[in-house]
């Protein structure tokens, strides 16, 4: 057993962290906070998920979201994908191992990774729209959204989706204001097998670690714990039976990374763009200094009177 | 010999002083109203290309409203172009006079006029620019619809809206730049302005600029 995080005081407490402890904000530059705070995370043992779908049903209940009823086309899946409202979803996998010839129930609890590198972040146009803190979770501030789709084409994981409701992005916020006041997510939270387990990073990796070597003793060679080094790191970890191959979970990214496309969409393009619109209009300016305007002579006037006159 | 640089509208009144009908009202007011689309449609997007430039957001009532106006702007100008593209493009059509003229462009640089061949209604560098803003706003428009989140964002994947949205930057850009260079060269070109807000020019304007324009349109009557 996890350590149980216990449950809160009944008397307010003031938020661990806040605006002041930023380490990155979205089309802003800011002076990243000096002193981290403990980085936080979220560990995932898909081995140990059951399926039963508490952390969805947690999730929405304490962020007051409401899911429409959809269609049943005969998965779990439910509903069919994550949406402005589902911040986190089950996605269901049946695996037919090919060593051993078992078949295996492959959950995964979909949702925000909260990259160290966060691609939705660094493509917001709107400044502090998206802010890391220094704990490491990535959060949109939906006052500051102005609903582009950006942060979707920038997320690796295809996470954020936006309302048609408010145009609004949403996605997991790690329960920010839950983990603010020392406690952990709603989703973790409601776990009854403990397949969700919530505390630093470090504590996280080291758990992990039993988790795998317990996985391995079972026949499960290739578990491994899903960390991805192409967004240093995510502060959402899986912990694999398959570590090897993680796309038999439901797609999730083999190695996940900020897509090159948006890396020069967002770096090169930006300044070189401004800087050719600026040396075409100072190209201009020049051009007319040196070589002054282009005027119509009275030679000219004469020489088409001459001819309209024929 | 059927006219070849004569568009309809364009005419030359003979008098103490010779002006030449370059352009019709209809096409004038197509024609601001593609400016005047293009102009709002480089600041908004230029709001949302740069961080320092955000605080354009505040022309059109902050970020949410110009992402919500800016690709409504954006078909304003499309069907704008496309008014002009139908108006304007026969004559534009490249001719092997326009590449002794391109050939010549430190002569036309430099002003020195007489040393160019006579030119039709456009000149190769006004083609160049009409060409280049229909690839343009083509490329822009297609792409502006695929990351056009709101109505069209879920028809496609991930992958073809990044694309997409490089594509629309690397082109918005470029169209800015053409933009400069066809503002600047009515500027330089003193005599052009009056051509699209009065829609005529003085003669020797022209003789000087458009001679062989300019003949066809004395001989055809």
């Amino acid at each position: 057993m996890f350590t149980i995080i216990p449950n809160p005081q009944a008397k307010p407490i003031d938020a661990k962290f806040g605006d002041k402890d930023l380490i990155r904000r979205s089309a802003s530059s800011i002076t990243p906070v000096a002193q981290r705070q403990p980085e936080v995370a979220k560990l995932i043992d898909v081995s140990k998920c059951i399926g039963c779908k508490a952390c969805q049903v947690a999730c929405l209940e304490w962020n007051n979201l409401t899911e429409e009823v959809g269609v049943n086309v005969g998965v779990y899946d439910n509903p069919h994908d994550l949406t402005p409202n589902t911040w986190t979803l089950m996605r269901y996998t049946e695996y037919e191992n090919p060593e051993s010839g078992n078949l295996e129930w492959l959950i995964r609890k979909d949702g925000c990774m909260h990259c160290e590198d966060p691609g939705c972040l660094k493509a917001c146009p709107a400044p502090g729209a998206i802010v890391q803190y220094s704990n490491g979770i990535v959060d949109f501030v939906k006052a500051n959204c102005i609903g582009c789709g950006y942060c979707i084409k920038g997320c690796p994981f295809n996470i954020p989706r936006i309302s048609k409701v408010d145009n609004k992005a949403y996605k997991c916020t790690l329960c920010s204001d839950r983990v603010a006041v020392g406690q952990g997510p709603a989703c973790q939270k409601a776990c009854p097998t403990q397949a969700i387990v919530f505390g630093t990073k470090d504590e996280m990796k080291k758990w992990a670690e039993k988790r795998i070597t317990d996985l391995k003793s079972r026949g499960f060679k290739n578990a491994g714990l899903y960390d991805p080094p192409g967004v240093q790191g995510t502060h959402v970890m899986y912990v694999l039976q398959h570590a090897d191959k993680p796309n038999i979970y439901a797609g999730l990214a083999d190695n996940p990374r900020i897509s090159p496309i948006v890396e020069l969409w967002k770096g090169g393009t930006k300044y070189a763009g401004l800087a050719l619109i600026g040396l075409t209009a100072a190209f201009g300016f020049l051009h007319h200094i040196v070589a002054g305007p282009n005027r119509v002579t009275d030679h000219d006037e004469q020489e088409a009177k001459r001819l309209a006159g024929k | 010999m059927a006219s070849t640089e004569v568009a309809p509208g364009d005419a030359v009144h003979r008098g103490p002083q010779v002006t030449v009908d370059r352009y019709t009202r209809g096409a004038r007011i197509n024609h601001w109203i593609t400016a005047g689309s293009l102009v709002l449609l480089a600041i908004s997007g230029l709001a949302l290309f740069h961080p320092s430039l955000y605080w354009l957001t505040g022309l059109f009532g902050g970020g949410p409203n110009t992402r919500a106006i800016h690709p409504w702007i954006g078909v304003v100008l499309f069907f704008g172009f496309l008014g002009l593209f139908i108006r304007f493009w026969k004559l534009n059509l490249w001719e092997r006079t326009d590449n002794v003229w391109l050939k010549k462009i430190k002569d036309v640089v430099t002003s020195n006029e007489e040393n160019l061949p006579e030119v039709g209604k456009y000149n190769a560098g006004q083609k160049l620019v009409f060409w280049s803003m229909s690839i343009l706003i083509i490329l822009l428009i297609t792409s502006g619809l695929v990351i056009w989140e709101q109505y069209f964002g879920q028809y496609f994947t991930v992958e073809q809206r990044r694309l997409a949205v490089l594509i629309h930057a690397l082109a918005a850009v470029a169209a800015i730049c053409v933009w400069i260079v066809h503002v600047y060269a009515a500027i330089w070109v003193r005599g052009t302005i009056s051509a699209m807000t009065q829609g005529r020019v003085t003669g020797g304007w022209a003789w000087r600029h458009h001679r062989k324009w300019l003949r066809e349109l004395v001989s055809g009557k």
